[in-house]
């Protein structure tokens, strides 16, 4: 479903701040891939789920989503295959629009803007059933603006939105980090169930080692650009914390800098 | 006075629609556009040549709205396409356009005196004739009528429009531009198509202002940036932002408001030559309240902390 051979991405090339931070990345996920990705800060997650994005265009390499090559297209076509979630919880949504106006827009992700009223009735009986799974109680607040809405909850609204239609790859970056525990437990909880209701392909970013182990179907763990450690199948079901760490001393001939990688 | 008051509000309405250009680039895109300051002449001198050429002056005003699209072209391509900041963007259009401006009245100024504009057929109409004898200028009336509708038009316009998928997807690029492309639309498509507008809105208004001043003048429009901003937030504050209807009533209101505050100064005695200085006191006082509000909130907490503390710390014996 993705394909990733050899991609290159150097920030600020020729000057002091140079910073190679894709280093010849390949990566091949399958339909129904739950890939969680880890790694140190750095490391090269968010520039990897940017560069499948198209945020900016890459240095060397190609880009395949589902057999297209991707790898020129600019960031609002490639958004057509992808459903995103960043970290900041302000970056999913527009805030001053209502939490209806928000979901009518991702469910024409994709689709050409017409002239046509921007939102139908059988929408937001649509908009309703689904903001009810959530169990956030949004489903009678229609037409809040999102900015009333608590980190929480418009993560919650971003992970429908980017699901709305369904996309070939959902990207997640640390969609969680900026949540308090409990509410960060309950989006993850959203995720997985989204994930698995509708067998997407996804990639999620998270700095939390037994979110990365207890989730998802492989593990992917990146450095310097590259990845140094992809883990699936049975290996992955049986994976612990230590063994984790265990396995990326031998790679990565060092131990594992726990600064941010948080255990608990 | 009547007539002062009426004269306010007949031109508030022509440049309500100036405001409502301004509100979409300066509240729905949140891009500080200075190129409304030529459009501004661009769209009077366009209906100012039109009407002077023999041409029916609504055909003209329906011009200056073509030649402000195209004006608000010119600024998004070059804020989108070459990358350069929307302030400067703004600016090398508003420098452009004077010249432009000069070229197409061929001379700084052109008078619109004895000749037919978009009001001439309303003050013709049967009851003018009663109202002239009550003392009330008529032209004015015919304005108000004329200014009236075409407010109505352009407010239901937007209403429409900004109601669409494209409009609600022009008002999420001013809101959040990454959620947008990630939603797959192309936001500088979203950022010219509201330039043009913006611009398209603020040229017509030029027009119909030239046609009720009887002139075009290439100076005109300096300062109107600050007109525009002013009446959007005098209508902001004083009539609220609730629902997009009520923003679009505000706007007008604004630009009433407005006109009717420089009536009034006027009125009193303070010299015309001032205005643009206490136009932009007006607006920097408005921009800054809530950085007043703010200040006053946490001076009024700071006055209240100590006396709550005191209470409770006040010995009980
Ligand atoms: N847009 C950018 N401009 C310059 N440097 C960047 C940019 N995005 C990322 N980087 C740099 O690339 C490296 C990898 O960053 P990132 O992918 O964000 O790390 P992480 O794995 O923590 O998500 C970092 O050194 C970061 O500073
Ligand atoms: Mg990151």
């Amino acid at each position: 479903m993705l394909q990733l051979h050899n991609v290159h991405k150097t920030f600020n090339a020729n000057s002091v701040n140079e910073k190679h931070a894709l280093n010849g990345l390949n990566l091949h996920l399958n339909a129904g891939d739950f890939a969680t990705v880890i790694g140190g800060n750095g490391a090269g997650k968010s520039t990897m789920l940017n560069a499948i994005s198209g945020v900016w265009p890459i240095d060397q390499g190609q880009i395949l989503i589902d057999g297209e090559n991707v790898t020129k297209l600019p960031e609002y076509k490639r958004a057509t295959y992808l459903g995103r979630v960043f970290q900041d919880p302000m970056l999913g949504t527009a805030t001053n629009m209502e939490i209806q106006e928000n979901l009518a827009l991702a469910l024409r992700r994709g689709k050409r803007r017409t002239l046509r009223w921007r939102i139908t009735h059988q929408e937001r009986d649509q908009y309703r059933e689904l903001l009810k799974t959530l169990d956030l109680g949004l489903e009678n607040r229609l037409t809040s603006k999102v900015g009333l809405l608590s980190g929480g909850q418009r993560q919650a609204l971003t992970l429908l939105m980017a699901t709305l239609t369904r996309p070939k790859l959902l990207l997640l970056d640390e969609h969680t980090a900026a949540l308090d525990p409990k509410t960060a437990a309950k989006v993850l909880e959203i995720s997985d169930r989204i994930i698995a209701e509708n067998q997407l392909t996804a990639l999620m970013v998270t700095q939390n080692l037994r979110d990365a182990i207890k989730h998802g179907n492989r593990l992917i763990m990146l450095k310097d650009g590259q990845i140094i450690l992809d883990i699936s199948g049975e290996e992955k079901k049986n994976l612990t914390v230590e063994n984790l760490l265990a396995k990326f001393a031998v790679v990565a001939g060092e131990e594992l800098a726990n600064d941010r990688m948080l255990l608990s | 006075m009547l007539n002062i008051i009426l004269g306010a509000i007949s031109l508030g309405l022509l440049w309500a629609v100036m405001t409502m250009g301004v509100y979409i680039t300066y509240r729905l895109l949140d891009i500080a556009d200075l190129s409304v300051e030529g459009t501004l002449v661009t769209g009077a001198a366009m209906g100012a040549v039109w009407i002077t050429g023999g041409g029916n002056p609504w055909i003209g005003t329906f011009m200056a709205l073509l030649a402000g699209l195209l004006c608000g072209l010119v600024t998004g391509l070059l804020h989108t396409k070459l990358k350069i900041p929307a302030l400067l963007s703004g600016i090398l259009t508003m420098i452009a356009l004077y010249s432009v401006n000069l070229r197409i009245m061929g001379k700084a100024n052109i008078t619109l005196l004895q000749v037919e504009t978009v009001f001439s057929p309303i003050e013709r109409l049967p009851f003018m004739q009663g109202l002239a004898e009550q003392g009330i200028i008529t032209k004015n009336v015919a304005i108000l009528l004329t200014g009236l509708l075409v407010v109505i038009i352009v407010s239901v316009f937007l209403y429409w429009f900004f109601g669409t998928e494209l409009g609600s997807a022009i008002r999420a690029t001013g809101n959040n531009q990454q959620m947008v492309r990630a939603q797959g639309v192309n936001t500088d498509t979203m950022i010219l198509l509201g330039l043009m507008l913006s611009n398209g809105l603020v040229a017509m208004s030029g027009a119909l202002i030239a046609q009720n001043q009887s002139y075009s003048d290439v100076q005109m429009g300096t300062g109107s940036i600050v007109i525009g901003l002013a009446s959007v937030i005098i209508g902001e504050v004083l009539f609220g932002t609730k629902s997009f209807w009520r923003c679009l009533l505000s706007m007008s209101l604004g630009a009433i408001t407005y006109r009717i505050i420089i009536a009034l100064v006027l009125k009193a005695g303070m010299n015309a030559n001032d205005l643009k200085l206490f136009t932009a006191i007006t607006v920097a006082i408005c921009l800054a309240l809530p950085q007043f509000k703010a200040y006053w909130q946490t001076l009024k907490k700071s006055m209240q902390a100590p006396a709550k503390g005191g209470d409770g710390n006040a010995p009980t014996a």
